[in-house]
């Protein structure tokens, strides 16, 4: 395949949320489309998510994560995207030049009309939670262990304990209980899980590995190799109760302490970033705030599925191609969606309420405060609800999703902001 | 035997309800919350416990050296640790289908062990 200077749509990433955004961008118009990947094949870290549970909404069907993403590079080739493989992108312009390197091509600079950020997550690493204590081989995050075990295959260790409750990391202990490993322990910091409820049943329940909430590490013990780590309990403000200390002998530590967006070429380019959700700041067809450069999927905030991450990379592929026939003089009423009463973020952060005519527009958010009981979703336009759905609970690991329905048009033509709340029924 | 009234978390997809199982036994009476996958996942779980399993076996000629495998079904949970042993036996030939099977009715459960991607 030779590569163009010029392309109509440059996807960066090629996991599900780059992949949908591409397929999408072509089916909707867009001529040569180009995805950059920078590993030597399509997929994203769908590939290292060899467990189950991807595509219930989508297909639904409950396929491993490499399954997932199978049909979505099938898909891709079958629409004639065009990929530039084992490539990294080195910087984005606010005019859609983009900067990339490779052994094979050396440095290439591409011009394109419209760009799609989907760089996806990086996760937290121990310098990030200052994690006390010796400095010795054994401290991964969980990530890396699950690229070792299951794509490149290697063990990092015998005796583990996992510092977090997020998916990875619970999906990581019943992994590594499988290969022979021992999971002495998962702490948590928080009084909640971080993770999907089902996965504390079928990763640790399952396996007897046991969870330990509002405990995190106090200190990493051990000179060459992790030897052990000192567990401590804490508050409600994280402060270690004196007196709790455990020592639990261990060969190795494993972070699942969240992802952070990708976004450094994001900045470059002059995408404003929302210090809530770290990620890019958009419109409801996921465009930022530089015309032309749409962002999706884990680069904007963290989903907990799969298939909200392609049904977002839908939309900005859309967008996307849409924008290369469309003047962008062309003045767009901008209506801002605020997070309202114990909701942490919403997104998209602003909307256009003529979308509407064309179809339901999607609002996602997250709870603060978990909430056991039965809660109403609600869109306020000043102190009036405008719509509302209910749902049994509302857990701050478990994203919360509102439709906008076609009926609110006119209504939400007329207002200023939009408001959005989670309430106890 | 008595009525016992007791709470079981939902793995049936993502929400991961919370049902409120009311049972004699193994005999589920009653099963509040949830959906009709729910309540059939609540029956299923009190009688013959299954789970998806997915981990991965050795292959030689592809791009990496493990090709990830599932369970064509769910596959018995007890029986899980008898289910490895027979995947670790396992060394594949790339090329590799998507959902190519990689041992057929294994340990007589009925159930297919199948390629996860394809691997060239």
């Amino acid at each position: 395949m030779t590569i163009r200077e010029k392309y109509d749509v440059i996807v960066v990433g090629s996991g599900p949320g780059g992949l949908a955004a591409a397929i999408s961008a072509k089916k909707n118009g867009a001529q040569d489309v180009l995805i950059i990947e920078r590993d030597v094949e399509p997929g994203g870290i769908l590939l290292q998510c060899i467990h189950n549970g991807f595509g219930v909404e989508i297909f639904k069907q409950d396929l491993p994560g490499p399954s997932y993403a199978q049909r979505f590079i099938n898909e891709a080739f079958e629409v004639g995207v065009d990929f530039l493989l084992d490539s990294m992108v080195l910087e984005i312009t606010r005019h859609h030049r983009v900067t990339v390197t490779s052994i094979r091509h050396g440095i290439l600079t591409l011009q394109a009309k419209a760009v799609v950020l989907a760089m996806g997550c990086r996760e937290r690493t121990r310098a990030q939670i200052r994690l006390p204590g010796t400095r010795p081989a054994g401290v991964f995050t969980a990530g890396t262990a699950q690229r070792w075990v299951n794509v490149e295959g290697y063990m990092p260790g015998k005796n583990f304990v996992i510092l977090g409750s997020g998916d990875i990391g619970m999906i990581m202990a019943r992994r590594l209980t499988f290969e022979g490993a021992k999971v002495a322990r998962v702490l948590e910091v928080m009084p909640y899980l971080s993770g999907l409820t089902r996965n504390y049943v079928q990763c640790l329940l399952d396996y007897d590995i046991e969870l330990q909430l509002m405990h995190t590490v106090k200190n990493i013990i051990g000179k060459k190799r992790v030897e052990a780590i000192e567990s401590v309990a804490v508050d409600e403000k994280w402060n270690p109760i004196p007196g709790t200390e455990e020592i639990i002998p261990c060969d190795t530590l494993l972070l699942s302490v969240g992802l952070i967006p990708e976004n450094e070429l994001s900045r470059q380019a002059g995408v404003l970033i929302d210090p809530v959700t770290a990620g890019p700041f958009v419109d409801d067809t996921f465009q930022t705030n530089i015309p032309g450069i749409y962002s999706t999927g884990n680069v904007v905030h963290v989903y907990d599925l799969v298939d909200w991450v392609t049904e977002a990379g839908l939309t900005a592929g859309k967008a996307a191609a849409k924008s290369l026939s469309t003047p962008s003089n062309v003045q767009t009423r901008i209506l801002p969606v605020k997070a309202g009463e114990n909701v942490r973020y919403v997104v998209p952060h602003t909307l256009n309420p003529d979308h509407l005519a064309e179809g339901e527009i999607r609002v996602q958010m997250r709870v603060k405060q978990p909430i056991e009981t039965p809660v109403w979703i609600e869109a306020r336009v000043g102190d009036r609800m405008i719509t509302r759905k209910g749902e049994p609970y509302a857990r701050p690991g478990e994203m919360v999703t509102l439709t906008l329905k076609p009926a609110l048009l006119d209504e939400l033509k007329a207002a200023e902001e939009l408001t959005i709340a989670i309430v106890r029924r | 035997m008595a009525t016992i009234e007791e709470k079981l978390i939902c793995v049936t997809c993502p929400k991961g309800c919370t049902l409120m199982v009311t049972r004699d036994g193994k005999t589920v009476l009653n099963v509040e919350n949830g959906c009709k996958r729910g309540h059939e996942y609540a029956r299923q779980e009190l009688t013959d416990p299954r789970r998806m399993v997915a981990s991965s076996v050795m292959i030689k000629g592809g791009i990496h050296p493990l090709m990830p495998v599932y369970t064509s079904a769910p596959f018995p949970k007890p029986r899980i640790s008898e289910l490895l042993v027979e995947l670790r036996k396992v060394e594949l030939q790339a090329p590799i289908g998507l959902d190519q099977v990689v041992l057929t009715d294994v340990l007589g459960t009925g159930i297919d062990v199948k390629a996860s991607r394809e691997m060239k």
